[in-house]
């Protein structure tokens, strides 16, 4: 392989990660489609581009060993093995496709919601989404961990130099303010239509980063105590109304009836800005020392984080086969 | 009024993608990253411009009208200044100003 092969490897993810988000729409999954576009291809593929530039150097000495006979037999039976399971998964789903969507449907008015999928994430599986916005904490705990003892507490990255008449600034200061209302609406549209915090984050994220890249922000040193007050505020709030649960509606996690959409939005505000912070770090990807392990986590935990996407696809019926 | 908006929708849209094709094209078979980037921009400019020109005649009401070319003024904000730093780039010989 090459540096062009790695990156053009990058650019066609990217593409193909575009493509895919324009299938689910056709599938009538606008839930997932938005996920895909904004996590699969923005995010991740941001990531990527970052890591083939770090990778240029190492590539001609990586380009130049030839794999042995042993190692391309087993590359070629794991491709054999990857697809054959994909096709048996496919073929063999029975039919009809096993699904609980009628079952969400139906209860959806208890939860004051009018999109099945947030209904799913912030109410039915209310546990699954309070333990995720704790393990997106401790992996923030664990980058941080990674930084070198002398800028402990420091900005995460070098700062990056403003060029007050540059192209960059020009573009973020129009089009982060667009970015942060459209992020914003389909964070609260989503209790009532395709969108939500996920995709409203990452898009709120995107115009962070923006910002960040143009030198008209800076990040928030890791040591500031109000960062971390307001990254624990997610979980923390999250869990609060869960064990107020008990007390009101007599489990934990359970909502009253009136107050559902209130109480899973006043959730929904805090949690979201952990993923904010969290897909803030590519700004990270210019640090010498940080990188290769920083990106590695992100990407596995953008990669873990199927949620949306898995629920909105057992919700879709007609694309049911195709996630499960 | 209903046919000869269907036909300057076709027209337009036609027009669109003939855009569209011509900077695919252009993209492909130029030599270096400048003229390459000059084949884009009338893919993105011109071709979504009369794509868009072309579902105005079709759109509900002037909401979604403004969204369309919300989403057109979008694209070419975005794709004029990405061009100004790949060119840039290029000019400078793959090192970032």
């Amino acid at each position: 392989m090459t540096a062009r092969d790695t990156f053009a490897a990058v650019v066609g993810f990217v593409t193909l990660g575009l493509l895919l988000a324009l299938i689910w729409v056709r599938l009538a999954a606008p839930d997932v489609a938005l996920t895909e576009a904004a996590i699969g291809s923005g995010v991740t593929g941001g990531l990527l581009v970052g890591a083939s530039a770090r990778l240029r150097r190492a590539e001609a000495p990586t380009a130049a060993e030839k794999p042995g006979i042993p190692l391309q037999l087993m590359a070629v039976a794991l491709c054999i093995l990857v697809t054959v399971g994909l096709a048996a998964i496919v073929l063999l789903l029975p039919e009809p496709a096993p699904t609980l969507a009628p079952q969400a449907a139906a209860n959806l008015a208890a939860t004051g919601l009018g999109n099945p999928v947030t209904a799913v994430l912030m109410a039915y599986r209310a546990i699954d989404t309070l333990l995720e916005t704790v393990v997106l904490l401790l992996a923030l705990v664990g980058i941080w961990s990674l930084a070198p003892d002398g800028v402990w507490g420091g900005f995460p990255g070098p700062l990056h130099h403003v060029d007050r008449n540059g192209v960059l600034p020009f573009l973020a200061q129009l089009l982060v303010p667009v970015g942060i209302l459209v992020g914003i609406y389909i964070f609260w549209v989503g209790s009532v239509a395709p969108g939500g915090e996920f995709q409203g984050a990452t898009i709120l994220a995107a115009m962070w980063i923006l910002a960040m890249m143009a030198g008209l922000v800076d990040a928030p040193a890791v040591g500031r105590r109000w960062l971390r007050l307001v990254l624990v505020a997610g979980p923390a709030v999250f869990l609060a109304i869960g064990l107020a649960g008990f007390a009101i509606a007599g489990a934990f996690l359970a909502y009253p009836e009136s107050h559902a959409k209130l109480l899973i939005l006043t959730i929904e505000v805090p949690v979201k800005v952990v993923p904010i912070w969290r897909s803030k770090f590519p700004a990270l990807a210019d640090s010498e020392k940080w990188m290769p392990s920083t990106s590695l986590i992100h990407i596995s935990s953008v990669a873990s984080r199927p949620s949306p996407k898995m629920v909105s696809a057992r919700l879709g019926g007609s694309v049911n086969s195709i996630v499960l | 009024m209903s046919l000869a908006s269907d036909v300057l929708t076709v027209l337009a849209v036609c027009a669109g993608a003939f855009f569209f094709l011509a900077g695919t094209v252009g993209l492909l078979r130029f030599p270096d990253a400048l003229s390459r980037l000059h084949a884009l921009t009338k893919a993105d400019n011109l071709g979504l411009g009369l794509i868009v020109l072309g579902l105005l005649f079709h759109v509900g009401g002037p909401l979604a009208a403004l969204k369309l070319i919300s989403v057109w003024f979008l694209t070419l904000l975005a794709g004029a200044a990405v061009t100004q730093l790949i060119a840039r780039t290029a000019r400078t010989g793959g090192t970032p100003e």
